[in-house]
């Protein structure tokens, strides 16, 4: 079994977690003040406002950072890989932890134009991001 | 900054009476409590207490089984071994870092709460480590994962390597610091491991080892991550006018707990930017004294790039200049130079007491007890522990 964590799912993250089945990324707003923000959470950090919900965002993104994982940290695990924070074009303040796929190591940079792609495990469809198909 | 004008500087009310240390090393083959009780007695016998004189028990992050070797040994199990008798008590991780234990004694004794709060940080992750289990790695069991670390561990960032990776590439992209220039921190921590015979590995270490070592998350190395070890670290934070023997306390000037950014590694709007830089404006809102006049830093160096964190959010460089600065390397760092850091070694080379090694070695320092090491006329010290969203920092004086 290859190694792969999962996470918990509750009523604030299900959308985060298992929206990407219809192949889409689920990413918390405010239906007040149209503020996108990440991690969900029953409240606007912006205005406070209750009325929350997941909506759809494009998917897109942009690396910020990015680190070439070598080390092999459990039995089954495949190295190496990148793990970045890639922050969403369409969802501003909206950054996101994953791993980037489809790309090798060397050719990752600052600035890299990325899109969301997903890997089903149980109930989960981890929001993965390859670089933008030109 | 004004946020904090008018209020009470209370962590003023309370001093480091006493200091204990265990065995430190790899594998030693002992409980957490052993090395606890080891620690504590210590502590208390060099504080000129008695176990009956203790009235408080403070320790992070508090008992974590589903983390072998993190933190063995929690309250209870202290009280309990020593019998103490407390009026107050404290053990978890949601603190501002490691010296939030810390904090809450001092807040303790600033409150009425308790008049000798015993303090302490145990390890047994190196013994805890196994062929295919390592104390540090998130994840690796059957459950799922909650928290903040539902947003990292699943895309397998699941050591602080790779947290702290980010970072350090964010800011070589940002900045130009080169792998080299971060080699300075390791290189300093080993070169004063060898002053200091209780540091773990002590042998030299060149800039030539330093980058051909293997990588373990880029840009970070072998050498840019720290020791598990095993090992307990104890003080007894006192109320000041009960201290028994006023000689040797070392007053705690001002404390930094503030968590004024995103509660999360990943989300900060600057990647290059840590808790550090959220608590050490507090510090220094708090004290008339500022960096010029601190004799020696003790900062987080669980992996190399934090203490870079640590050393910019403090002022001793602008913004983004750590490269430069540290290429002075032994005359910036070292000790003689302008701010001598990390004099016993650091957890780099002295091994992951987590944030109560640079406590403990801050009061040797102001004490003149740091033989080997010692840092002439050292009257000002400040430690700072933590990374990502953790951070907290205190500034320490002898008593003057």
């Amino acid at each position: 079994m290859t190694f792969q964590p999962l996470p918990e799912v509750t009523d604030d993250t299900v959308a985060f977690w298992t929206g990407g089945a219809d192949g889409q990324l689920h990413i918390h707003r405010c239906r007040s003040c149209r503020t996108w923000f990440h991690p969900p959470a029953p409240v606007c950090p912006q205005c406070l406002s209750t009325d929350v919900g997941a909506e759809v965002a494009s998917g897109r993104a942009t690396v910020r950072g990015f680190t070439i994982n070598v080390q092999p940290w459990a039995p089954d695990m495949v190295v190496p890989y990148v793990v970045a924070v890639v922050a969403l074009d369409d969802a501003p303040g909206v950054q996101l932890t994953t791993r980037l796929v489809d790309v090798s190591p060397e050719a990752v940079r600052v600035g890299l134009p990325v899109e969301v792609t997903f890997v089903a495990a149980d109930d989960i469809y981890l929001p993965l991001f390859r670089p933008v198909s030109s | 900054m004004s946020r904090y004008l008018g209020q009470r500087i209370g962590e003023r009310d309370a001093v480091i009476s006493g200091i204990g240390r265990s065995a430190v090393g790899r594998k030693l083959g002992r409980t957490g409590l052993s090395l606890t009780v080891e620690s504590a007695l210590q502590a208390i016998d060099d504080a000129g207490l008695s176990r009956d004189d203790i009235d408080g028990l403070a320790t992070y992050p508090g008992l974590m089984n589903a983390s072998p070797g993190m933190s063995p040994c929690g309250v209870g199990d202290v009280q309990d071994a020593l019998r103490l008798k407390l009026n107050w008590y404290s053990g978890g991780p949601e603190v501002p870092a490691q010296l939030g234990a810390v904090f809450n004694a001092v807040a303790a004794v600033s409150a009425g709460f308790a008049n000798h709060v015993l303090v302490y940080r145990t390890v047994t992750e190196s013994s805890a480590q196994t062929a295919t289990r390592r104390a540090s790695v998130v994840g690796s069991g059957a459950d799922r994962v909650g928290g903040i670390m539902q947003w990292m561990v699943p895309f397998h960032a699941v050591s602080a390597a790779n947290w702290v990776g980010v970072y350090a590439q964010r800011y070589m992209h940002d900045y130009g610091l080169t792998r080299a220039q971060l080699g300075q921190i390791p290189l300093n921590q080993r070169r004063h491991a060898a002053l200091y015979d209780k540091a773990i590995f002590r042998d030299p270490l060149t800039m030539d080892d330093y980058l051909g070592a293997r990588m373990v998350s880029y840009p970070l190395g072998l050498y840019d991550c720290d020791i598990p070890c095993d090992g307990s670290c104890a003080l007894i934070v006192s109320r000041a006018d009960a201290a028994p023997d006023l000689k040797q306390v070392v007053r705690i000037e001002a404390i930094g707990s503030a968590l004024t950014g995103r509660n999360s590694w990943d989300q900060r709007s600057d990647l290059t930017e840590t808790a550090a830089h959220d608590c050490t404006p507090m510090m220094w809102a708090r004290t008339d004294l500022t960096i010029d006049d601190v004799d020696t830093v003790q900062l987080y160096d669980g992996f190399s790039f934090l203490t870079i964190t640590w050393l910019e959010a403090l002022g001793l460089f602008p913004k983004g200049e750590a490269g430069p600065w540290l290429e002075g390397g032994e005359a910036r760092i070292g000790i003689g130079g302008q701010i001598p850091l990390n004099t016993n070694g650091g957890q780099l080379s002295g091994g992951r007491l987590h944030g109560y090694g640079y406590l403990y070695e801050a009061c040797a320092q102001l004490r003149g007890e740091a033989t080997g090491r010692q840092v002439a006329g050292a009257e000002v010290a400040v430690v700072g522990a933590g990374g990502g969203p953790l951070g907290g920092c205190m500034l320490l004086t002898k008593d003057r």
